[in-house]
């Protein structure tokens, strides 16, 4: 089996719109949770979101290649830019290398409800234009960025839901380290528009805090519900002995790749299915829990979801283990594309020797209180770190990564 | 609707919408090889002739346009045809 690295990442967030700007974020522990009244005036439970701005792609690329791209195929490309950049890789490469593209996304509400608005309105299915079909397909992230990179390599999307990011990175892995590919740009993708988490919404599971920034509080107990977010977020992941051919910057090592399904209900998570993935994790990384310095946890403000997700952590690592934090605090749940944006945020820590806060922490529920979970910006060296990502259906998907040394 | 205005018309959304440079506009541009469009943006054509004239074509009707010319004369056809 061959050695797989991360030698580039690119983001787009509701906490910064490249790297520099979200490691800041981090840092300081800052929300980028927003009050959006579009959600109030469709009936939402709750107007919260995190949120980007459109990006303006007209300057990078052509009428042809934008008109093929919703909301998350144009994050996912501001990421992505950035992450080729990242790991110093230029179209000539992707020319002359086989590179693929495995990228998680679970959903195209807004492209799908669009066109199909038009065809109703219109009576022809023409008048919904050339880009529809492109736009609405759940792999439009895949098809548009493997046809503008001009990528000859493996080309699928992952839809796993809120763990797509992360299989998305544990496929790279698998097919890199089995030697099937030597490069690919894998990642994560989610809209972020009123039309596509409206059904969520329904579910009576989303916060309806007041305070925008309060209302993301994994772990806490006053938890009332997750804050759906997105964007786009790109890793560069390739062969061990590919990086150290071009000498590419080598920002960390994949050495565990761990998933595992509950095998129950379709939206509330268990214990044993997450706890299984990690130890599975663990296993191929060859590493003893208590080497693992950070695990950035899937938390996502649930009642439910975070005691589990505690639960099964005590039951990996013992009770007040490693440094435990959940980035969602400030991001709120980035949906298809968490899985991937916080394995980027967790390598960020590691490159700036800082573990993250969990936000909003003010007193832990009994479950939380067993582990040790990090309230304020902790400077620390981080040299192994675990990623949860759970999503419905029981899917479950744990990453460990680690400094090289 | 005058000449002027429906190539005028057409010229804005040439330029604005489907991003043909403005010095390839002329009558005996061919619409297909000097403003670089394909398949999928006659597609797109269709949607923006909607849109601007009101008038909706389907593939047949693009069978004799080769030139820009053509083009204009079809929209002015339509839209006599459609005051008749």
């Amino acid at each position: 089996m061959r050695r797989v690295v991360i030698t580039g990442m690119g983001i787009y967030s509701c906490i910064g719109k490249n790297l520099s700007e979200v490691k800041e974020s981090l840092y300081s522990g800052t929300s980028g949770i927003v009050f959006d009244q579009k959600r109030k005036d469709f009936g939402y439970r709750s107007p919260l979101s995190g949120m980007v701005e459109e990006p303006n792609l007209k300057k990078f690329l052509s009428r042809r290649e934008r008109i093929s791209m919703g909301e998350e195929a144009q994050y996912a490309y501001v990421a992505t830019r950035e992450a080729l950049e990242n790991a110093r890789i230029d179209q000539d490469f992707l020319d002359n290398n086989e590179v693929g593209i495995l990228y998680g996304n679970d959903s195209t509400a807004k492209s799908v409800i669009e066109s199909v608005d038009t065809m109703r309105q219109k009576g022809d299915t023409t008048l919904v234009g050339s880009g529809a079909i492109f736009k609405a397909m759940n792999s439009t992230v895949t098809m548009n960025l493997s046809t503008i990179f001009r990528l000859t390599g493996v080309n699928f999307t992952i839809s796993a839901a809120c763990a797509s990011g992360s299989h998305a990175i544990g496929m790279a892995y698998q097919l890199i380290s089995s030697g099937l590919q030597d490069t690919i740009i894998c990642g994560g993708a989610q809209e972020i528009n009123e039309l596509a988490m409206g059904s969520f919404d329904g579910l009576g599971v989303f916060s309806t805090n007041q305070d925008p920034a309060k209302a993301s509080r994994p772990f806490d107990s006053g938890r009332d519900g997750l804050v759906p977010s997105g964007g786009g977020a790109t890793l560069i992941v390739e062969s061990y002995d590919s990086a150290i051919k071009r000498g590419a910057p080598i920002l960390g090592e994949i050495v565990g790749y761990g998933f595992s399904s509950n095998g129950e209900h379709i939206s509330t998570p268990n214990v044993e299915g997450p706890s299984r993935a990690m130890l599975k994790a663990l296993k191929q990384a060859n590493l003893k829990p208590e080497q693992i310095d950070y695990v950035n946890a899937h938390a996502t403000s649930t009642p439910v979801g975070d005691a589990n997700e505690a639960k099964a952590i005590v039951e990996v690592f013992g009770p007040k283990g490693p440094c435990v934090s959940s980035t969602k605090s400030m991001t709120g749940h980035e949906c298809w594309m968490a899985g991937a944006s916080e394995v980027i945020y967790s390598m960020l820590m590691m490159e700036h020797s800082f573990v993250a806060p969990n936000i909003n922490l003010e007193n832990p529920d009994e479950d939380a209180a067993q582990l040790n979970l990090v309230k304020k910006t902790l400077n620390k060296k981080i040299d192994v770190f675990l990623s949860n990502s759970f999503g419905f259906g029981g899917t479950n998907s744990a990453l460990i990564i680690k400094k090289l040394s | 609707m005058t000449k002027d205005i429906i190539e005028e018309k057409i010229n804005y959304f040439l330029v604005d919408e489907f991003e043909v440079e403005e010095e390839e506009i002329a009558p005996e541009a061919n619409l297909k090889e000097t403003l670089e469009l394909d398949s999928l943006d006659f597609v797109d054509l269709v949607v923006a002739i909607e849109s601007n004239f009101g008038v909706k074509l389907v593939g047949e009707d693009f069978v004799n346009v080769k030139t820009l010319q053509d083009f204009y004369d079809l929209i002015e056809s339509k839209l006599s045809q459609k005051t008749v």
